[in-house]
């Protein structure tokens, strides 16, 4: 209940100075349009069903996305944290991957694999993958030593040392590799969309910018990715919470 | 009138636990500063069913001792054997080694119960030949009545569900004991395991450790660095040399169990005998402080 109260206060407090500015600079709708104008227009764009049209389509990515790119890069990120030889071999092409800016691969991406659905999936599981695949790495390695003699004493295999071992231990870390990650699954959907798409919100942001000059409407596009990112990242927060015993 | 002669059996009854035979033992680790010798030309012989107390300067090796008899290591020279034969080396995890370290190694998200049940949960029970159980059980059911038998055994039937971070120090040694219990393995092997316990604890321990194996004796190794922890327990008392390490002497215990933890202030001659044995593995620097 208090933490509710206290995140309306901040909410309240956020509208209030973004109004304030507004009124005291005398700026233009078109440059900076206050909360109840983006408000109002909200509400036309989800009566004419505008905006649940482009958000269905940019959630769908974020979480097809996220998917393919956390089960990737957990596993791989395991097998990082395991074998020195595997890391040494893999290393070089995942930094170079994460190096090379995803604004400047997204358009090859989107050549290579048809401009579709998956084109965007994959460019989304991309810019996912960096964050959670160390963080898995450096988390299965730093399961207890001991624990490890310990398993290794009672005859675990090392898929049984990974799975009731080292995968438990990491997880606290995997999971702050998973709060940054869905937050990098909503711009890697923006940037896939940009690459070439016809739908989403990253293209509504487009066309109400550039097309319609409808400011308005680009800051209720930008606040329901906001949303999409908090509301995920909350939903990940949660199952940590219920996931990892804290006795 | 025929009597039927009375049959004499000779043969003493099989005796329970497997024999341990260490043989010109060598260990040497690499290290950045070159390799370093742990043991050298180690060799041993601990009967089936003895309780045997090892004692010696610190880095001796008393814990790579337990290390190769675990399987968790192997010699660089020499052999270590646990029966003749086949199948004579130790391998770890194959369920005739239990095994209660120094710290009590309890996975933190696991309840005490599953904790204990834990080395019967890698491999069926069906497939440790050793573990007396009813025949077809292997299901994780049997486990946790098999885990909640070894917790009554040490006196922790209250605890089984608590975590870890719950226990005292000494509850969480016990629940230690309990995990190495479960598989009933032929060698028990005690890596200090109540050092970091205060001495009246300690002293309730060894005393409940005695009456565990009077009640089912096993080949057991016990690591300390207590003479009178050693006077109390050991049919045998091993003095190893400093690194390294090697048998310095061997010094049977013969005092009728079971011993209370008085034991040690009752057999003056003995504990001299222990004590000089000890002093004379020490560096001659630190002599002089050794009382005999």
């Amino acid at each position: 209940m208090r933490r509710l109260a206290t995140t309306l206060i901040s909410l309240a407090g956020f509208l209030i100075v973004w109004k304030l500015l507004t009124v005291l600079t005398g700026t233009p709708d078109y440059i900076l349009p206050a909360p109840e104008v983006v408000a109002g227009r909200a509400l036309r764009a989800i009566g004419s069903g505008l905006l649940w049209e482009h958000t269905a389509v940019t959630l769908s990515e974020i979480l097809l996305g996220l998917t393919v790119g956390a089960a990737t890069a957990i596993t791989v990120g395991v097998a990082l944290g395991k074998s020195v030889v595997i890391e040494r071999v893999l290393s070089p092409y995942i930094v170079a991957a994460q190096s090379v800016p995803i604004l400047a691969l997204a358009p090859l991406l989107d050549i290579w694999f048809g401009g579709g659905l998956l084109a965007r999936v994959l460019i989304c599981a991309l810019i996912v993958f960096f964050p959670i695949a160390i963080a898995t790495m450096v988390g299965v390695r730093s399961a207890d030593p001991l624990l490890v003699e310990l398993f290794r004493s009672l005859g675990a295999t090392p898929g049984q040392r990974a799975t009731r071992l080292e995968i438990p231990s990491a997880l606290p870390v995997i999971f702050g590799g998973l709060r940054v990650g869905v937050t990098l699954a909503v711009i890697g959907a923006v940037v896939a969309e940009w690459a070439g798409a016809s739908s989403g919100l990253g293209v509504l942001i487009n066309i109400a910018n550039q097309g319609l000059f409808d400011t308005p409407l680009m800051f209720v596009a930008l606040t329901t990715l906001a949303v999409i990112g908090i509301s995920l990242h909350g939903l990940v927060v949660s199952i940590e919470r219920r996931l990892i015993v804290h006795p | 009138m025929t009597v039927e002669p009375t049959i004499q059996t000779s043969r003493a009854p099989m005796p329970a636990g497997l024999p341990l035979r260490l043989n010109g033992v060598n260990v040497v680790f690499p290290s950045a500063a070159g390799p370093l010798e742990a043991l050298r030309g180690l060799t041993l012989d601990i009967p089936a069913g003895s309780l045997t107390v090892v004692i010696g300067p610190n880095g001796c090796g008393k814990s790579t001792l337990l290390r190769l008899i675990a399987g968790l290591l192997r010699p660089t020279e020499g052999s270590v054997r646990l029966i003749e034969g086949v199948d004579a080396e130790p391998r770890a995890g194959d369920g005739r080694v239990g095994l209660v370290f120094q710290q009590p190694r309890l996975v933190p998200w696991l309840t005490i119960l599953d904790n204990v049940a834990l080395p019967l949960t890698f491999k069926p029970v069906s497939r440790l030949p050793l573990v007396r159980v009813r025949a077809g059980s292997t299901t994780a059911d049997d486990a946790k009545v098999l885990a909640q038998e070894a917790l009554d055994r040490v006196g922790l039937a209250d605890a089984a569900t608590s975590y870890p971070a719950h226990l005292s120090g000494g509850m969480a040694q016990r629940a230690g004991l309990a995990r190495a219990l479960i598989t009933d393995p032929p060698i028990l092997l005690l890596d200090e395991p109540f050092s970091a316990l205060d001495a009246l604890t300690r002293e309730a321990f060894d005393g409940e450790l005695q009456r565990l194996w009077m009640n089912s004796p096993r080949t057991v190794v016990l690591v300390t660095h207590s003479v009178g922890e050693a006077i109390r327990m050991a049919d045998r008392i091993v003095v190893m040399t400093a690194r390294p390490g090697s048998v310095a002497r061997v010094i049977p215990v013969d005092m009728p169990r079971p011993r209370p933890a008085t034991a040690a202030g009752s057999a003056t001659d003995l504990e001299a005998k222990v004590r000089s044995a000890l002093a004379e593995v020490h560096p001659p620097e630190l002599r002089p402080w050794i009382d005999r």
